[in-house]
């Protein structure tokens, strides 16, 4: 079974290096954690912290929107494309399980985001602490932007994999995905945003809001990163919400998410017919 | 010996549409054979669900005693899908090593891609292999692991002339160590001197299943006799061995086996009036032609 998943795995890291998608991302995530490092050092005296603890924020900010993204662009044809290629048949023909198939083409795509995820938001980190110098607890605060930002990459490779199985074709895959992200990444917190407004303080802004927001592995993954650091919470403004929810309520959101997005992606990929 | 594929009573509706209706199919070990059928008769469904890729509602298969999908009758089969394409970012060998990795079988890469022809292209991209070349990679992966069953599903669209032959020997030599192949096609002519046996579907159903000969005397076709007359005797030949008129010069007769000897003497009793003859025996094509479109079930 091991076997099976590996020889899975590897190929699928192989076709990422090959097409670029491996160097694509890491360059992505490099050059827009540069880019935050040096433009948010900027304020950096009038809040009093050190140089990283301003980029760990906006780059908590810039994750919640790319990590959701590189994760759907490597997903999406996971299993829609071997099915337009005719090679799907084929695959689930051999000994491999449609659970081993998932969990080696899982492997692959985690790994490739967590090295892009790793080198990007390590070099910001890197030459912050070298030019501006950086504390214990901002270093900490990037260590969890990093594992955080994988986690929610897993969230939303799940969800690909369910969405390729789900659509006729590659193409309707991608088109799928991205809707998939404009609903998790950009109108949930616009929904929630309208629906707080409308409230204007009542009960479901007190009571029912934090919990709604921390159930989308988005603004969970949000949350954990404020709520661990004080320093990050006053730079981005979002310590209100945090503060109304358990300390367990986003981490156990975000790590119930992967887990879930998969089984689901099982179940879609259990029922396709090649 | 058992036989490694046994279909009793299969079943299987898409929506109120019956595609699979009570087929019983089974192929001894080293046994080679055609599955014919127009487009939508139901080769592809009764290859997919012999794979377990697709479940039937009705009835049994096994393969070598064990059900579709399940390990040990997935270990036993090959399979070829029609017009089949790989990920273009990989080359021929990797992509065969990952289907040798996947199957546990020890193989040598290198010499099963020299054995379809691809030695060349071996660590080429598969974006750059033409179809054929695409067909014979996925061809190299059937002979991974000595298969006790191989599915070919149309194996040879997308080949010149030379790699049908080639396939056809490779299929041979399959059948020579002992697997049952199974090959679903529309090249007629090719199937007619390769295999064992025909099984013909129409819309669901199994209307044919034997071997050429067996199936030509049951169906009772007809060997139609062409002569070429002589000009102006054309008229006076048709009347007189009781044919129809194709043209000014040819007149077409159509008789059984047995009445076959009978047609001749009368032509040859017509002495210098007969220019030509040119007789035809009743081909796969005619066989498939009755049993495809026949009427009744």
């Amino acid at each position: 079974m091991i076997s099976r998943i590996s020889a899975i795995a590897s190929t699928e890291l192989r076709i990422l290096r090959r097409n670029l998608w491996l160097f694509m991302a890491t360059l992505i995530m490099v050059l827009f954690a540069l880019a935050l490092t040096f433009a948010g050092s900027a304020p950096t005296g009038t809040l009093g912290v050190d140089m990283l603890t301003v980029p760990v924020a906006s780059m908590t900010t810039l994750s919640v929107y790319l990590a959701p993204l590189l994760a759907l662009m490597m997903s999406f044809d996971a299993i829609s494309g071997d099915r337009d290629r005719g090679s799907l048949a084929l695959l689930l023909t051999y000994p491999a399980g449609r659970g081993e198939i998932l969990l080696g083409k899982f492997t692959a795509h985690i790994a490739a985001l967590g090295f892009a995820m790793t080198v990007g938001f390590g070099t910001a980190g890197a030459l912050a602490a070298f030019s501006g110098g950086a504390s214990a607890e901002s270093l900490a605060a990037l260590a969890l932007l990093i594992a955080t930002s994988i986690v929610l990459g897993a969230v939303f490779l799940g969800l690909g994999y369910m969405v390729s199985g789900f659509a006729r074709s590659s193409t309707a895959a991608a088109g799928m995905s991205a809707g998939l992200w404009l609903i998790f990444v950009v109108l949930y917190d616009l929904g929630l945003l309208g629906a707080v407004v409308m409230d204007d303080g009542g009960t479901f802004t007190q009571n029912i809001f934090p919990w709604v927001m921390v159930a989308n592995p988005a603004d969970a993954f949000r949350v954990w990163n404020i709520a661990a650091s004080e320093a990050v919470a006053v730079t981005s403004g979002m310590a209100g919400a945090a503060s109304a929810l358990p300390a367990w309520a986003a981490p156990a959101s975000l790590l119930l998410w992967p887990l879930a997005a998969l089984l689901l992606a099982r179940a879609t990929f259990g029922r396709v017919e090649p | 010996m058992a036989d490694t594929l046994i279909v009793e009573h299969a079943e299987k509706f898409r929506g109120k549409a019956q595609v699979l209706d009570d087929i019983c199919l089974s192929i001894a070990p080293g046994e080679r054979v055609a599955l014919l059928g127009h487009n939508g008769a139901g080769k592809s469904t009764l290859i997919k669900s012999i794979l377990g890729l697709t479940p039937i509602r009705g009835g049994k298969i096994s393969i070598c005693g064990a059900a579709p999908g399940s390990a040990a009758a997935r270990a036993a089969t090959a399979f070829l899908p029609e017009a089949v394409s790989f990920h273009p970012a990989l080359t021929g060998r990797e992509q065969l090593a990952q289907f040798a990795r996947l199957s546990g079988a020890r193989a040598d890469v290198p010499a099963l891609l020299e054995r379809v022809g691809l030695s060349d292209a071996l660590d080429r991209r598969i974006g750059t292999y033409s179809k054929g070349m695409r067909q014979r990679l996925g061809l190299a992966q059937v002979l991974l692991g000595q298969p006790k069953l191989a599915l070919l599903d149309e194996p040879t669209s997308g080949l010149d002339p030379i790699s049908r032959q080639d396939l056809y020997a490779i299929i041979d030599e399959l059948a020579a160590q002992g697997t049952a192949v199974l090959i679903a096609s529309h090249a007629l002519t090719e199937v007619e001197a390769r295999t064992d046996r025909i099984a013909i579907m129409r819309k669901g159903v199994k209307v044919a299943d034997g071997t050429l000969a067996a199936l030509s005397a049951e169906a009772a076709l007809l060997t139609s006799i062409r002569i070429t007359a002589r000009a102006g005797e054309a008229d006076r030949i048709a009347a007189q061995v009781g044919g129809t008129r194709l043209n000014g010069v040819s007149v077409e007769i159509h008789c059984d086996a047995a009445a076959k000897m009978e047609a001749l003497r009368h032509v040859a009793a017509l002495g210098d009036a007969v220019a030509d003859v040119l007789m035809t025996p009743p081909r796969l094509e005619d066989l498939y032609r009755h049993y495809a479109k026949e009427g009744s079930a």
